[in-house]
């Protein structure tokens, strides 16, 4: 009987799975590097957090700060706004979470989306949850929030989704009154 | 190399015969260049002629602009301004470039359309079929990739939404999108890996190309007729075919030459017609276009992308069954991707034995209301979406998953073809007598 017939597990067989396994092994561990690179690179990934000075934002109006590399919109909203905010059921919303990086899990009642108990600062990612335009604020769109010009999504006072493709209200990041005149990104 | 007998490729001189037997290169293009081609094949034979030069062309004009363009955020913008005013003669290898993809994907379309009337598609040319989805899936990629380039808001916020499906798929999207950017947001790490695939790519197309002439010089090209040529003999083979060299390179470049004048017309008198004034603006992430709208190629697919919102009831379906996975904007992703997958398995959707559309009466009218459905998405992803756009979209975004998926299979049971004619032969000989009744019309 040659040896090639005697094929139960034989020093060769073994050989040959090992070498087949090594090999595999070290193409994997070759190949990840060429994957890997395209993961975000030290420097971007050192993303500091941002303070924001407040102190000049007039009731009615917003500003657009840059938070690593997207826009994040801070608005102080008015009577109206919160008015027609807090009016809303949660049974008219398309999204009932709050998507409040501060307070996770939350209803998207308006008041678990501002900053203060008041409801008078909104801060949330200027960033459509369609597909990532900037939504055109200053009560833009039929719920007098925001609108976003490239698929037409429209989101209330509160930043929430009311009509059109996007599928979540706006993010809202981890930010943090750090006096009365600082919010603290990130 | 091909399937259809004809006369090979002979080494006459003794450097040839020495050069034969060591590498037969001189063989293969003669094969090439010689194939019997059906000698019925109408103007719209031309496009492959025409997508071959755009291919050259995109080539040979984007290696120069490389020399002179830089990849990153804060220098791309400027770069291709100093190639417009700059370097010499920048401004009509730009506009060559630019005006370069239009004409690549205009002919591409009306090749795919010509495929489809006249059931190019069908048996035994699939591998053909295929690979040519497989170049214009390519295509739109590198489009896509060069767009990004001159740093524009359109090439900014471009690049922002179409990273943006990769995003929507659940549960890997956001990791998926945040591999493809190399950061949370299109930055400079975007830009830069867009340059280096925009170089790329174009040259596995070029691979793609060479398989396709490969695929359909083994079947043997398609005709108007859908008649395949007689292979029983040389001689039946040129009764129904000319040798490719120098009768259909002569058409061909012909076709070409007015192709290119009208080219030359837009490249030099409306070299921004086709393009947007926004992508004259420098790029700026915290500012969104009023009306983002891509290239003009890409608009029947954005108009399905847009079609499906959440109150379809195929999307509240889809919603449903999945609980929810699959949200509106996941859907509309699947169904962009999906128009164009269905195209791929035409061949086994198509289920009429009878190849050319020419014969087919009932085809015929829906294959034109295709036609008229991609012109009209075109029309509607251009608009912005208010008002009857979105009813009308969805129309058509319905209609051309039904052409492929229910009217094809359909129609090839139901429908009473026309005769067909025998042979290539007569189908020509219908069109031009002989005019001498006792010589074959093919000398």
């Amino acid at each position: 009987m040659s040896q090639a017939e005697d094929n139960a597990g034989s020093r060769r067989d073994f050989l040959y799975v090992a070498t087949a396994a090594t090999g595999i092994v070290a193409t994997g561990a070759a190949v990840w590097p060429l994957v890997d690179q395209m993961n975000p690179s030290a420097d971007v990934l050192a993303l500091a957090a941002v303070e924001v000075n407040i102190a000049d934002v007039e009731v009615g109006t917003q500003i657009t700060v840059k938070w690593r590399g997207k826009p994040v919109f801070i608005r102080r909203r008015n009577e109206e706004d919160i008015a027609e905010g807090r009016a809303v059921a949660l049974s008219e919303l398309v999204d009932t979470d709050a998507r409040n990086a501060n307070e996770p899990g939350k209803e998207a009642l308006d008041q678990n989306r501002t900053l203060d108990e008041a409801g008078e600062w909104l801060v949330m990612m200027g960033v459509c949850t369609h597909l990532g335009c900037v939504p055109l604020g200053n009560r833009a769109g039929d719920f007098h929030g925001w609108f976003c010009p490239c698929h037409g999504s429209h989101y209330d006072t509160a930043g929430r989704i009311r009509k059109g493709p996007a599928p979540q209200n706006l993010h809202i990041p981890i930010s943090v009154f750090l006096d009365d005149s600082t919010i603290k990104l990130g | 190399m091909a399937g259809i007998p004809h006369d090979h490729y002979e080494p006459k001189t003794g450097f040839e015969k020495w050069l034969h037997e060591r590498l037969p290169v001189v063989s293969l293009l003669y094969d090439t260049l010689m194939i019997p081609t059906p000698k019925n094949l109408n103007w719209m034979w031309i496009w492959g002629i025409v997508l071959a030069f755009c291919l050259v062309l995109q080539i040979v004009t984007g290696i120069v602009l490389a020399m002179h363009y830089t990849p990153h955020v804060d220098m791309a913008f400027d770069s291709v301004e100093h190639i417009m005013r700059d370097v010499n003669a920048g401004w009509a290898l730009r506009y060559m470039h630019a005006n370069g993809a239009s004409l690549f994907f205009f002919a591409v379309y009306l090749h795919i359309f010509r495929g489809l009337y006249y059931g190019s598609y069908k048996s035994p040319r699939e591998i053909t079929w295929i690979i040519g989805m497989l170049i214009y899936l390519a295509m739109m990629a590198i489009g896509f990739l060069g767009y990004v380039l001159p740093w524009g808001q359109m090439s900014f916020w471009g690049a922002t939404v179409i990273t943006g499906f990769f995003g929507a798929i659940p549960g890997i999207g956001e990791m998926l999108q945040t591999w493809i950017l190399g950061g949370p947001a299109v930055d400079n790490a975007t830009l830069n890996r867009f340059f280096s695939l925009h170089y790329l790519l174009p040259f596995v197309l070029a691979a793609l190309v060479i398989v396709h002439i490969w695929a359909f010089h083994t079947t043997g090209n398609n005709n108007p007729s859908g008649v395949e040529v007689r292979r029983g003999s040389k001689d039946e083979v040129k009764k129904d075919t000319l040798p490719f060299w120098p009768y259909f390179v002569m058409k061909d470049l012909f076709a070409l030459g007015v192709v290119l004048v009208i080219f030359a017309i837009f490249t030099y008198f409306m070299p921004n017609y086709l393009g947007h004034p926004d992508n004259y603006t420098e790029a700026n992430p915290l500012v969104t276009p009023a009306h983002i709208v891509p290239e003009w190629y890409y608009l029947p697919f954005y108009a399905i992308l847009r079609a499906f919102t959440s109150d379809v009831w195929a999307v509240q379906l889809a919603s449903f069954v999945t609980g929810g996975i699959v949200d509106a904007k996941f859907f509309g992703v699947i169904a962009m991707f999906g128009s164009i997958v269905v195209m791929v398995f035409v061949p086994w959707l198509d289920t009429s034995r009878v190849r050319s559309g020419k014969y087919r009466p009932s085809f015929k009218w829906w294959f034109w209301l295709l036609a008229l459905d991609f012109i009209v998405l075109t029309w509607c992803g251009s608009q912005p979406a208010e008002g009857m756009v979105p009813v009308i979209s969805l129309i058509g975004a319905s209609f051309w998953f039904a052409y492929f998926l229910i009217i094809l299979p359909l129609l090839g049971v139901l429908e009473k073809p026309l005769p067909v004619p025998a042979t290539i032969e007569e189908d020509f000989d219908a069109h031009y007598p002989p005019k001498d009744a006792t010589a074959p019309a093919a000398e």
